[in-house]
């Protein structure tokens, strides 16, 4: 073959390539920096024990998760019903963060939808979100023993993630 | 409410000189200035507290990098990963450059051995 027809062929294959690889991505899910880092410190209040407060400190030793939910959050219905689920297998504690959220419509909200955490914390003023990087809830967070953050999921938790990213690195983490 | 004093305006402009060159996360297009999303009213708050602790535009920068990762700059840095980004057009031109280089050269070529340049076979695809 000519050789005017295979270069505009060869320079379309790699245009097709990018525009491929670009498809398959999601531009709003961002890379977090926090994977493999520290999780950031915090000591909040207990939504259901008013003064009583749980730090990051109370959870070392522990692998454990930590979803970031708030009753004005539409998304955080979707994965609810997966999060009940995953509670009553208590393989690791499901730690919630309500984010910017008021008690009483918190509160309100667990007892009608049902309450998937071990403890809820309340980030009134949003700043543990900011230290977590939280932009899109609900946001989910794996711990492990050290308090190093090793998975991150933006936005609803689906089976499929759970299944095959959030359950095997809790296996391996927790062994 | 007391009367705005100059300094109060000085540092308005900075949290929004820096704000602007921030993306807002919530609404991608936006940058943290322009954006209302509760998110961006939030960090706007936390530039301007870290800007009265006395924190640099870099310090702040940092901040924001290491919750949010590199996205939220608007003006990414060079290295690896982004070079591509950065030197891409350039390559592109050159690229485009050299083609039309060589396509004139070809030209010239055969306009001097006297070919006529619509007989070209090689130009013509029913040819190959």
């Amino acid at each position: 073959m000519n050789k005017r027809v295979v270069l505009p062929l060869v320079v379309f294959a790699i245009l097709i390539a990018f525009l491929a690889i670009g498809l398959t991505r999601d531009p709003r899910e961002v890379p977090s920096p926090l994977i493999n880092k520290p999780a950031p410190a915090f000591d909040l209040e207990l939504l259901a024990q008013p003064g009583q407060h749980l730090s990051l400190q109370d959870m070392r030793g522990k692998v454990w998760l930590l979803n970031v939910w708030a009753s004005w959050c539409v998304a955080c219905r979707e994965e609810h019903p997966l999060l009940l689920e995953f509670s009553r297998e208590a393989l690791v504690p499901l730690i919630g963060l309500d984010y910017k959220d008021q008690r009483a419509e918190a509160v309100a909200w667990l007892s009608r939808f049902g309450n998937p955490y071990a403890a809820a914390i309340m980030d009134v003023s949003g700043s543990t979100g900011i230290d977590y990087g939280v932009y899109g809830v609900p946001e989910t967070f794996l711990i492990d023993k050290e308090g190093v953050i090793r998975y991150k999921r933006i936005g609803p938790l689906t089976r499929e993630a759970l299944r095959n990213e959030v359950l095997p690195l809790l296996k391996k983490l927790d062994g | 409410m007391a009367e705005p004093t100059p300094s109060v305006e000085a540092l308005d402009a900075r949290v929004r000189d820096i704000a602007s060159r921030l993306r807002c996360l919530v609404c991608q297009n936006q940058t943290i200035a322009d954006s209302h999303a509760d998110l961006a009213l939030d960090l706007r708050a936390q530039i301007r507290e870290q800007l009265e602790r006395g924190a640099t535009e870099k310090d702040i920068e940092r901040y924001m990098v290491a919750r949010y990762g590199e996205f939220i700059l608007y003006n990414p840095p060079l290295h690896a990963s982004t070079s591509l980004l950065w030197f891409g057009p350039a390559l592109l031109v050159a690229g485009g450059l050299a083609g039309l280089g060589f396509a004139i050269r070809r030209r010239a070529r055969l306009a001097q051995s006297g070919a006529p340049i619509a007989h070209d076979p090689d130009d013509s695809l029913a040819d190959s």
